[in-house]
C-alpha cells in the first residue's frame, strides 16, 4: 500500500508547481498512471481523497489518466500482444516498453484571483 | 479575475508538466547511487514475497565466497532486526532497517542508513527489501541492479501476476530447487515461460541454499557485473 505514499510526493509536485503563483489556488490535478507501473488508481484516488484535507491540494479534485501497457520491438517497431512472449518474431530483439509506466503529474489547473 | 465577461470568478489557469511524481526519490537514490560507484561497490536491491528466500540467499553467498568481509546488507522488515541479525551471524555486516507500516524501502532510508554504515572494503552492498512483490518494485534506491528471488512453491504463474516487479528485474534466483522432487506438479519450464511474457531479457540462475547449489554462477554473475561498473568522479568536491 504505497499509494500514500505517492500522495504525499504528489503534493510535493504540486507546491513545486504553484510556488511561483502565490497568490492562486490549485483549482484540479491530473495525472498519468501506467499500466505497469505498479500503482493501483482506486488506491490512488482513495488515498488522494483522504489526504490532501489541510494541504494546497484540499480544494482540488484529481483526474487520473490510466495508460495501457504498450510493448514494441525496438527495431521494426511491431507491438506485441497482451501475455505474449516478450521477444520479436521476427527480428528477435527483446521488447521495449514503449507506454505504460508512468507515474506523471500532467497538468495543474490554478485559480487566480 | 475573468477578463472575459468581468462576472468576478477567479480564472482558472492551466499549467502543462510532465513532473514525475518520485522526482525527489529518484533524485535521491542517484546521489545513493553517485557515492556506491564512486567506491566500487556493486548494490543490489533484492526483492521477492516473504519466504521466497532471499535472507537464505545470502547467507549461502557468504558461505560460497569464503570471504563475507567483502559483503554488506541492508536488511529492511516491518518489525524486526531478525533478517539483520542472521546475516551478521553469516558473516555479513549488516544493518537493519525497520519500517514499521511501510511496505517498501526507499531511497531516503538507505541514505540515512548508508550514513551510519562503514562500508570499508566492501565490493557488493545487498539491499534486502521488505518482503513483498508489489511495492518495492515502485522505488528506485540507487542500485546497480535489481534481483527477484522465487521460490519454486510460489505458483508458476508468479510473474503473470507481478509484472511490474519482474520486468524491472536484472536477474531472477529461482530458489529452493531442492524442493523439486517433492512438487512433481510443479514445471521449471513453466515458470520460466511465464518469465518470458514478462521480461524482455529474462536471465535466470537456480539456486539451493540448502546443499549450495547454484552459487557458483551466481557469484560469477556478481562478479562480472561489478567488474563492467564503470569508475566515476567523486560525487562531494
Amino acid at each position: 500500500m504505497h499509494e500514500y505514499s505517492i500522495v504525499q510526493s504528489l503534493v510535493d509536485s504540486v507546491e513545486a508547481v504553484a510556488r511561483p503563483h502565490a497568490a492562486a489556488t490549485v483549482h484540479h490535478l491530473y495525472v498519468q498512471i501506467g499500466e505497469l507501473a505498479g500503482v493501483d488508481c482506486d488506491l490512488l484516488q482513495t488515498a488522494y481523497d483522504t489526504f490532501r484535507f489541510g494541504t494546497i491540494c484540499a480544494e482540488a479534485p484529481m483526474t487520473i489518466e490510466r495508460i495501457s501497457a504498450r510493448w514494441e520491438c525496438p527495431r521494426c517497431h511491431a507491438a506485441f500482444a497482451p501475455g505474449a512472449v516478450l521477444r520479436c518474431s521476427t527480428c528477435s530483439e527483446p521488447a521495449r516498453l514503449a507506454a505504460g509506466d508512468e507515474i506523471l503529474l500532467r497538468r495543474v489547473e490554478l485559480e487566480v484571483a | 479575475m475573468c477578463q472575459d465577461c468581468g462576472c468576478g470568478d477567479p480564472e482558472v489557469v492551466p499549467i502543462d508538466v510532465q513532473h514525475r511524481i518520485l522526482a525527489k526519490n529518484d533524485a535521491t537514490a542517484a546521489h545513493n547511487r553517485a557515492h556506491l560507484v564512486e567506491d566500487s561497490i556493486f548494490c543490489l536491491n533484492l526483492m521477492g514475497s516473504p519466504g521466497a528466500g532471499k535472507t537464505a540467499v545470502l547467507e549461502a553467498t557468504a558461505r560460497a565466497a569464503g570471504n563475507p568481509r567483502r559483503f554488506a546488507a541492508l536488511a529492511g522488515d516491518l518489525a524486526t532486526d531478525h533478517d539483520a541479525e542472521r546475516l551478521r551471524i553469516a558473516g555479513i555486516r549488516s544493518r537493519a532497517i525497520t519500517t514499521g507500516q511501510a511496505c517498501h524501502l526507499d531511497a531516503e532510508l538507505v541514505h540515512r542508513s548508508l550514513h551510519h554504515f562503514d562500508l570499508d572494503g566492501v565490493d557488493f552492498l545487498f539491499i534486502e527489501n521488505v518482503g513483498n512483490l508489489v511495492c518495492p518494485a515502485v522505488y528506485d534506491l540507487g542500485q546497480a541492479a535489481n534481483v527477484v528471488a522465487l521460490s519454486v512453491t510460489e505458483g508458476e504463474d508468479k510473474p503473470l501476476k507481478y509484472p511490474t516487479m519482474f520486468k524491472n528485474a536484472d536477474l531472477v534466483l529461482l530458489t529452493k530447487i531442492d524442493l523439486l522432487r517433492h512438487l512433481p506438479h510443479v514445471k521449471v519450464e513453466k515458470i520460466l515461460d511465464s518469465l518470458s511474457r514478462v521480461m524482455p531479457e529474462p536471465r535466470v540462475i537456480s539456486l539451493s541454499a540448502l546443499d549450495d547449489d547454484g552459487f557458483g554462477e551466481w557469484m560469477q554473475w556478481l562478479e562480472s557485473r561489478r567488474a563492467a561498473m564503470a569508475p566515476r568522479e567523486h560525487v562531494h568536491a
